[in-house]
């Protein structure tokens, strides 16, 4: 990074930035200098963003109306919605701001396996990311509990008792989780408690994986390095941050559509029956954004395995950086790639899919299809593509291929090398 | 690190310290942990006594022990007769009927399905015992798991007839 060197104009400013630079981050932040090919995919970091602190903002307004207690917990929630001033408001927001924030993760992750931006060297960016996606679905699961009806007790129930299939120590552990022999109100307290708890964590984590970004600066759509900055490049502000608003107005119109035209679409009808430890609901269905990960658990006929899989299925991403073996980042110039990329899309949308419907007949099979696949796109089709593949030329910057010139020629050749070994 | 280096004094100390620094924060971690385990008030509701007087042969009803639901059926000839007919080859967790219903007219189990914890449905599935909606685990008249997910037959808890109508759990 170049600007170290700045110095505030006015006198206060300089005695204030001596003592703690504040004004050094601020200018590195706006001066930031960004690939100028940076597309619409880009924006979902700053909508994230704004997800995290909108669901930390609701959530500290419903913690002041919330009970955490197995009697209270689901009248205080009705209280909220009939009572509070704007409660309704909040908690559909805060419930569907949920929902908003997973499908701009799944958005942003899906864009990073297009480009490749978790590729050296921005694989501690990548696996910061994979830990905040960790703690996010903690979060949701336990935010989902928080309500007490039945799908809140009987998720709780079905994901606790994940823990049970370790061996030997199983069921002491769940035990340990639930306070009790079941999920009752001392797994209600806790769950709350971390509930408000891990945003905080995830806040920590976010502010690593920018600070890790802004180490090698940000990826592009054509994935080659750049100079920066240079001719490549724009700074962060305006430029970006008035793309990023756009794009966050318009993912709002989305936002703004779920909480005030169809607030409980994205939910289950059966969390408006209060929690009832002696019935389980016909079908228990997670979130749909743990729908995938469900579908998987599902589709290994053993409890140890099953859990395995599905635990699996999201650390493997961790290792993508390594599996990935094509020095060539962006799929733009990786013509087998980009259509297995689409497969994987589509599978991972199938088992979504099949996640919600019953594990029998057609749809059993399907899951199982779809986990086989989901594991050989990361352990065999990658390593493999990485070798075998032909990737088309990659341009020496993001300026030639407009105007012929080569204005940095030096990064980008050292790209193209390595693509040819 | 070269095996002549003699262990002076110093490095002694230094592992010691860092002993007895990690024992001492181990016991200080232990009782943050060990909150989290059933506390006194959870573990005195740990028996219930139950009246069956009222329930018919076929007839089954689930209590609450411990939180957990407990099913108590009253088996009729034919369910009986079919969970003792079952061969013990054909079973993933092999276990005689005998050894779970001391008294063969009476099935007490744990409502709990042994693969995530969904409460099964009774009369339901491919064996005329239980069915676990979640994952589609199919339990006989015995309540042993006969297809599905789920890695061990339904869980008997520790029970006696205190006399012949009351059963008390726990």
């Amino acid at each position: 990074m170049s600007e170290h060197n700045y110095q505030p104009k006015s006198k206060f400013g300089k005695w204030f930035n001596d003592r703690l630079p504040l004004l050094t981050l601020a200018n590195h932040l706006t001066d930031y200098p960004t690939p100028k090919n940076l597309n619409y995919w880009w924006t979902f970091g700053g909508i994230l963003t704004f997800c995290l602190i909108t669901q930390i903002i609701t959530g500290l307004v419903l913690a002041m109306h919330y009970i955490a207690h197995a009697d209270l917990a689901f009248s205080s929630v009705e209280h909220i919605m009939r009572d509070v001033n704007y409660g309704w408001l909040i908690r559909y927001i805060h419930a569907n701001g949920a929902s908003m924030f997973f499908l701009a993760v799944y958005i942003h992750i899906f864009r990073s396996l297009f480009y490749g931006s978790y590729k050296s060297p921005r694989e501690i960016i990548w696996i910061l990311g994979i830990l905040i996606y960790l703690l996010m679905m903690a979060a949701a699961f336990m935010g989902y509990v928080l309500p007490w009806g039945q799908m809140s007790f009987w998720g709780a129930t079905v994901i606790t008792n994940l823990f049970s299939a370790i061996p030997l120590v199983g069921e002491s552990i769940t035990t340990w989780l639930w306070g009790g022999y079941s999920v009752d109100n001392p797994t209600l307290t806790r769950f709350f408690t971390l509930h408000y708890l891990i945003p905080f964590l995830i806040l920590g984590l976010v502010v690593l994986h920018i600070w890790a970004l802004h180490v090698p600066g940000n990826n592009n759509p054509i994935g080659i390095d750049i100079k920066k900055p240079s001719k490549d490049t724009v700074s962060f502000h305006p430029y970006i941050v008035i793309k990023d608003l756009f794009a966050l107005l318009l993912f709002l119109i989305l936002f703004a559509f779920f909480v005030f035209y169809s607030p409980n679409v994205l939910g289950h009808a059966d969390n408006y029956i209060e929690a009832n430890p002696l019935v389980t609901p016909a079908h228990i269905v997670p979130e749909w954004y743990l729908l995938p990960f469900y579908a998987i658990l599902r589709s290994i006929p053993d409890k140890l395995m099953g859990v395995i899989a599905m635990l699996s299925a999201i650390l493997i991403l961790a290792a993508l950086p390594w599996l990935d073996t094509s020095k060539v980042r962006s799929a733009v110039f990786r013509p087998l790639y980009k259509q297995f990329y689409w497969i994987l899309v589509l599978d991972v949308l199938i088992l979504g899919y099949v996640g919600a419907m019953p594990a029998e007949g057609l749809y059993l099979l399907v899951a199982r299809i779809g986990t086989a696949y989901y594991f050989a796109h990361f352990l065999i089709i990658l390593p493999i593509l990485g070798k075998i593949e032909k990737t088309t030329p990659l341009p020496m910057s993001i300026t030639e291929p407009i105007l012929g010139g080569s204005l940095n020629v030096e990064p980008a050749r050292n790209n193209e090398n390595t693509q040819k070994l | 690190m070269s095996d002549q280096k003699k262990v002076n004094r110093r490095d002694f100390i230094y592992t010691a310290s860092t002993v007895v620094g990690v024992v001492g924060v181990g016991a200080a971690a232990w009782p943050l942990i060990d909150q989290m385990n059933p506390d006194a008030s959870v573990k005195a509701l740990a028996t219930t006594e139950v009246d069956v007087t009222s329930v018919k042969p076929g007839q089954s009803i689930t209590v609450l022990w411990r939180g957990k639901p407990v099913f108590i059926k009253r088996r009729t000839e034919n369910e009986i007769s079919e969970a003792k007919s079952v061969s013990l080859t054909e079973l993933k967790h092999p276990e005689k009927d005998e050894d779970r219903a001391s008294n063969p007219e009476w099935l007490v189990m744990l409502g709990v399905c042994t693969h995530l914890g969904c409460v099964p449905l009774a009369d339901k599935g491919d064996y005329k015992g239980w069915f676990c909606p979640c994952h589609g685990s199919h339990y006989d008249t015995s309540g042993r798991i006969r297809k599905g997910p789920a890695p061990t037959n339904l869980e008997i808890p520790k029970y006696e007839f205190v006399n012949s109508n009351t059963i008390k759990i726990g």
